[in-house]
């Protein structure tokens, strides 16, 4: 297979305000962009216009899309109507959790589960562990309970049964006795979504999905529509939360599995983009308005997590980018508390009212107004175009107020403390993901993109021992690049609860294979071109005993219809896993595996990065925009400023300094360098 | 408090090793909960570790993760070991200290103790220590929780602290006493080398922190940490109008003796002071309900932490404290006393103290939690293995002024997630009938309580039954005129119809064949506010949700449905008019 298409390819991110495109020409290999307004509920609107601005959509060949829709619709508690059957004795598994509650101190707060009680109905069946079954599922009660469901106005229906992991006859017969009476397509099975042990996450990803559908199909169908009208002929795919890309049908179908669609394709774009440049293992953050977002990328891998909880008691199990979430962003709010200590968020002023120096009505200091008091921010011209410009008066006022004199502080002295405070918060989340993994940071580099998250890297660096920071040439539409240059890819999983001593190896084998082609084949169903699909096989194991599982990715290929796989790989590879997390081994234990996880990836072709390189015909000087004042580390620094796309590749900045461009603004720490690499980027490191 | 050393120290520094310590203990939990083998650690996180001063023991560190009872108990269990070592004068680097002896700064016998020493330079800097609860630790009953022990003995084996590690050699006799103590001596090897992994992680990763900051600067950040959570607890005790304010609870029983059994407090405000005086409760016990001195204070900690969620977890939080805890109570028992049950004692006890908060401010006011651990065994054998299935079981939170309790949770003491059904099916010879809301569990009020469960379980092989839960005779308390909620009960299948223990909650000896089914029904929390204040539609909605009957509605709420469940208003607004005089 090879690259056939020869066209135009557009990835587009909708986010809460923009919408941010990127547009590649794959025939002579040039690119654009293009930013417009979001339009919240109607985001069809912002989607047509950003396409229809790089001409007739006749002349796109791909549309590849990240989008928080989902997401959206889980946080604001707005899918649709869902019917639960579960099996008899077991319909409040969702509304019961796993008895946990939103945190460790305060027992205050209730929940509330998006099916109610009343929609969640019995049938009589019983599966057990082994997969046998106990009492056969009665197939006219199904219907019944659908019947009552309809008449209650439910407009989607999921079906979860005990035990549905270890044989899912019971709960495929339900479904297609549902599906003679359902009104529509929206009916969802556990054991299809997730056949993995554990009936709450199970129960929650189960029904998750089905909420979704109607959600995320209408709005699939608004978008495809829209499309058509402009006599788009070309291919339509979404991001997932895996970082691949899926087939709208796919997305219809899981659509819990576009949760971090956004987020994780910027992490697919930065980790393309670090390692182009010669950094294949990187940190990733995203500063938002009231977080900040970091991830692992490691031999040019992200690093998956497999699941993620969106809101208290809304689970989702399916492979994800693993992003660590801290509240630190740039609405985060500076506060001393009554013993004395500073505090920079959780808590947020967020984007309105926003920072005090927006002038929309906060008076509470955030990180945003101690970066513009400290002259890193440019307060006459700030990012993003919707302010003319911002008052430095009174983010100093109020940093005065609520941090400088309670603490016995100058204003620049506080406003500087806050900035550190949140630069070692975004420090300790890069410390979770790389130091507690057993990675040194001193091998990692950290990339940057959004808005805010320039401001902070150089310091980054800095305080958690980092080998560089690679600010991306177009940090505001890392997510819509990523979007062009993401894989394809499909994640299974099965529990197999099988001991190691006397493993069936050839039932295993053929297991695997069945996985693998089922994998593949939705792969290839996406129809994108794709170099080669790699399949992936990874164990969860533990020892005999345990309940937590470790994952082991087994060193398996597909070959001649077998994957080669032995007892003694499997051992081999789950004892490496074991050692590099725990450090001792416990022999004489026996081992388990509890669930094969499979993933086919589709690679796609090899998106060519230099055409984001600087120009290099222009001068440092030329770039050179003038000078201000600046407060690093305790004093004003008289700071070159520079137009940060004017400045030539090889150009070589010594700190400090201020990068500023259209969507970003780059601080350049006075014990820092920057230079500007060969494929656009930024790249700070010690002097 | 060193006011020279802490004032050293820069708030930026400060805040940035506030996170850097925490961040340290958090990824010790972290570790155990991801080696260890028993699914009490692993999933339930009944486990804790922290940083405690070379000299008090005092808590300097505490992650956000730890089983809060621990975080309380912890700086006791370091005391414990400092003045073992005070007595024998051979402390060196690489010893590591193992113990379990619930009178000497422990809980009950279940959780083990490691306590190692941090040395810089030859000179102790720190001590850090792990908890967690181990499986079983022999005695009478499979699991620990003999509700029949009138002596520890019963309980299981008792390990004062010695050493697990000298000089970094492990002490193989050590092992092998552990080892032939317990029904699963390869679980509680694996959990032991969870812990032992997670304080060789404490020790790489505080060195290395020490390197970069320099010992005496994590020194003074240390004390102004303890200072600082000592300042917001008195400035939370301030804001609370000064007075005294009185509340009692009963226990059922002991398990050996059929009456009930009061926790009495009174807490006296005084300016930035408080005084928590358990004076008049009942004296100490035959059966396994007793708690030491110790395990008084680290609960009372724990119903501190839910009312004042700003204070940070160390030390200081204690120092406006003061205690009067009469010696020889059920609060204050010392050996042999049983102790096994302890968490149903700690359960009442911070009960109370929520109920005499709740009068001094309103805003703080919290239904009481339902109140009892139900501690679950069923063993047996399966194709001639012993298999022991142990659980604790959830319930409902109190309302509070901001909503309903939350349903189906865990109590105040503990974090713990319950195992999934299908994960103790795959591992056990059970079948779960039944993993359900209760209805009519909740405690009536404005904002009512959160519902309780029943759970229902068939045994598949001959099994022994064992449970050890509260709450079978008084049920738990609303607050700010809300009302009880439903009592703990618990019924056996036998041939002809069902059966309850004597004791309420509390049995063993119980031996079911095959196929015969339990059936735990735990309570609600305490409702919060008068229950005649609840919106109409709220209850109408509670009644199609089926968590209150039509008979309560009517009962409790002054709410009357018709017979299609719609209101009648006209009805009702007479019915509540009625209740109201």
């Amino acid at each position: 297979m090879s690259n056939s298409t020869g066209g135009s390819v557009v990835g587009v991110d909708v986010g809460g305000t923009f919408t941010d495109l990127f547009h590649f020409n794959e025939t002579n290999g040039t690119f654009s962009t293009a930013k417009v307004p979001s339009n919240r509920g109607d985001e069809a609107v912002g989607f047509l216009e950003g396409l229809t601005s790089f001409g007739p959509l006749t002349e796109l060949a791909s549309i590849v899309h990240g989008t928080t829709v989902g997401t959206n619709a889980l946080l604001e508690r707005k899918g649709a109507k869902v019917g639960l059957i579960t099996t008899e004795g077991f319909r409040d598994v969702l509304e019961m959790r796993r008895r946990d509650r939103r945190a460790t101190w305060g027992l205050s707060g209730d929940f509330i589960p998006v099916v109610p009680r009343d929609l969640r109905l019995e049938v009589a069946e019983r599966t057990m562990a082994d997969g046998t079954i106990r009492t056969e599922v009665d197939t006219e009660a199904v219907k019944a309970v659908c019947r009552e469901l309809i008449a209650m106005g439910a407009e989607a229906l999921a079906i979860v049964f005990m035990n549905a992991y270890a044989n899912p006859a019971n709960e495929q017969a339900a479904l297609e006795a549902a599906r003679s009476v359902w009104p529509n397509d929206h009916i969802v099975g556990s054991a299809s979504i997730l056949p993995e042990i554990r009936e709450f996450e199970r129960t929650s990803t189960t029904v998750l999905n089905a909420y979704l559908q109607p959600v995320v199909g209408n709005y699939i169908g608004k978008l495809e529509h829209a499309l058509a009208e402009g006599k788009f002929d070309g291919k339509f795919h979404i991001v997932q939360s895996n970082g691949g890309v899926m087939s709208t049908e796919m997305a219809r179908t899981l659509p819990a599995r576009t949760a971090l669609s956004g987020p994780a394709a910027g992490v697919i774009a930065a980790a393309a983009i670090a390692r182009e440049a010669g950094f294949p293992n990187v940190v990733t953050g995203d500063l938002g308005g009231t977080s900040f977002d970091a991830s692992l990328v490691v031999d040019g891998k992200s690093m998956l997590a497999p699941q993620t909880t969106i809101d208290f008691g809304l689970v989702i199990r399916t492979p994800m980018i693993e992003i660590v979430t801290i509240g630190a962003g740039g609405g985060s709010i500076a506060r001393v508390d009554a013993g004395g200590m500073i505090e920079v968020g959780p808590e947020s002023a967020g984007s309105r009212p926003g920072p005090v120096c927006y002038g929309q009505g906060n008076d509470r200091p955030t990180l945003t107004d101690a970066n513009v008091v400290l002259g890193r921010i440019n307060a006459e011209n700030p990012i993003g175009g919707k302010l003319d410009r911002l008052d430095v008066d009174a983010a100093k006022a109020a940093i005065a107020k609520h941090v400088a004199e309670p603490l016995g502080l100058g204003v620049m002295e506080a406003a500087e403390a806050i900035v550190r405070i949140a630069d070692s918060k975004m420090g300790g989340a890069i410390r979770l993901m790389s130091i507690e993994r057993g990675h040194d940071p001193a091998k990692f580099a950290a990339v940057p993109f959004g808005g805010g998250g320039a401001l902070h890297a150089g310091a980054l660096i800095k305080d958690v021992g980092l080998k560089a920071a690679l600010v991306p040439r177009y940090p505001g539409v890392t997510s819509a690049l990523g979007c062009v240059i993401a894989d394809i890819r499909h994640d299974q999983v099965q529990t197999l609860n099988a001991n190691l001593n006397g493993l069936d190896i050839e039932a295993l084998d053929a297991r695997m294979m069945e996985e693998a082609n089922h994998a593949r084949a939705i792969v290839e169903s996406a129809r994108l071109a794709v170099e080669r699909i790699d399949v992936l096989f990874e164990l969860d194991m533990h020892y005999l005993g345990q309940t937590h599982t470790l994952a082991v990715p087994l060193p398996a290929e597909v070959k001649d219809g077998t994957t080669g796989v032995t007892v003694d790989l499997i051992r081999k590879a789950f004892e490496k896993a074991y050692e590099a997390s725990f450090s001792r081994l416990l022999p004489n234990i026996g081992v388990r595996i509890v669930n094969l996880r499979t993933a086919a990836v589709g690679i796609r072709p090899r998106f060519d990065l230099s055409a984001l390189a600087a120009p290099k015909d222009t001068t440092v000087e030329g770039a050179l925009l003038g000078h201000r004042d600046v407060w690093f580390q305790g004093e004003w620094h008289n700071t070159a400023i520079y137009a940060r796309l004017d400045l030539p590749e090889g150009a070589v900045i010594s700190g400090p300094a201020i990068l500023e461009q259209p969507d970003a603004t780059v601080v350049v720490d006075p014990d820092l360098t920057a230079r500007v690499d060969n494929f656009g980027n930024i790249i700070m490191e010690r002097a | 408090m060193n006011d020279a050393e802490s004032a050293a120290l820069d708030p930026v520094t400060l805040a940035v090793l506030k996170g850097r310590l925490e961040q340290i203990v958090d990824e010790m939990d972290a570790t155990l909960y991801r080696s260890a083998f028993n699914p009490t650690i692993a999933e339930a996180k009944d486990a804790c570790h922290g940083l405690y001063d070379p000299v008090t023991g005092d808590t300097l560190v505490q992650g956000a993760n730890g089983l809060p009872i621990f975080v309380g108990a912890m700086a006791f269990a370091v005391r414990a070991v400092i003045a073992k070592v005070e007595e024998d004068g051979d402390l060196a680097d690489g010893d590591i200290f193992l113990f379990n002896d619930p009178y000497d700064g422990g809980t009950h016998l279940n959780d083990f103790r490691l306590v190692r020493p941090l040395f810089r330079d030859g000179e102790l800097f720190c001590w850090m220590a792990s908890v967690g609860h181990w499986l079983d630790i022999g005695g009478n009953v499979a699991g620990g929780y003999n509700p029949k022990a009138t002596e520890s003995f019963q309980e299981g084996v008792r390990i004062p602290p010695v050493k697990l590690y000298e000089k970094g050699v492990l002490r193989k006799d050590i092992i092998a006493i552990l080892e032939a103590n317990s029904r699963v001596p390869t679980s509680n090897w694996g959990d032991m080398n969870g812990q032992l992994n997670a304080l060789e992680l404490g020790v790489r990763r505080m060195g290395a922190l020490l390197d970069e900051y320099g010992d005496k600067t994590i020194a003074s950040a240390f004390t102004a940490f303890s200072d600082r959570s000592e300042a917001l607890m008195r400035a939370a005790i301030s804001a609370l109008p000064d007075g005294s304010y009185s509340f009692s609870d009963v226990l059922d029983n002991d398990g050996i003796v059929d009456e009930a059994l009061s926790v009495m407090l009174k807490a006296t405000v005084q300016g930035d002071r408080m005084t928590l005086d358990f004076t008049g409760s009942s004296p100490a016990c035959k059966g396994p309900i007793n708690i030491s001195r110790s395990t008084t204070v680290a609960a009372c900690y724990v119903a501190l932490k839910h009312l004042f969620t700003d204070v940070p977890a160390n030390a200081g939080c204690l120092r406006p404290i003061d205690f009067v805890i009469p010696e020889g109570s059920i609060l204050g028992a010392e050996a042999p006393k049983p102790v096994a049950g302890y968490t149903e004692t700690i359960l009442r006890l911070i009960g109370v103290i929520f109920g005499a908060i709740a009068q001094a401010d309103p805003d703080r006011a919290l239904g009481g939690p339902f109140g009892t651990i139900n501690a679950l065994s069923i063993s047996g054998h399966d194709d001639g293995r012993r298999f022991v299935m142990f659980s604790f079981f959830g319930g409902g939170l109190g309302g509070s002024p901001k909503s309903d309790g939350l349903n189906h949770a865990n109590n105040p003491i503990s974090t713990a997630t319950i195992p999934p059904v299908e994960i103790l099916e795959a591992a056990y010879p059970v079948m779960f009938t039944r993993w359900g809301l209760r209805p009519d569990s909740a405690g009536p009020g404005c904002h009512r309580g959160g519902v309780g469960a029943v759970y229902e379980i068939e045994t598949l092989r001959p099994s022994d039954v064992a449970l050890l839960g509260e709450r079978g005779k008084a049920p738990p308390f609303g607050v700010a005129g809300g009302g009880p909620a439903a009592m703990n009960r618990f019924y056996w299948q036998t041939q002809t119809g069902e059966e309850s223990p004597p004791m309420v909650s509390k049995i063993t000896d119980l031996h079911l064949p095959a196929g015969r089914r339990v059936r735990l029904e735990s309570p609600g929390g305490g409702g919060w506010g008068d229950p005649l204040t609840r919106p109409i539609e709220q209850v109408k909605r509670d009644v199609e949700l089926g968590f209150v009957s039509a008979a309560s509605a009517e009962k409790d709420y002054g709410v009357i449905l018709n017979q299609e469940g719609e209101i009648d208003i006209a009805a009702t607004e007479s019915r509540r008019k009625e209740h109201a005089k």
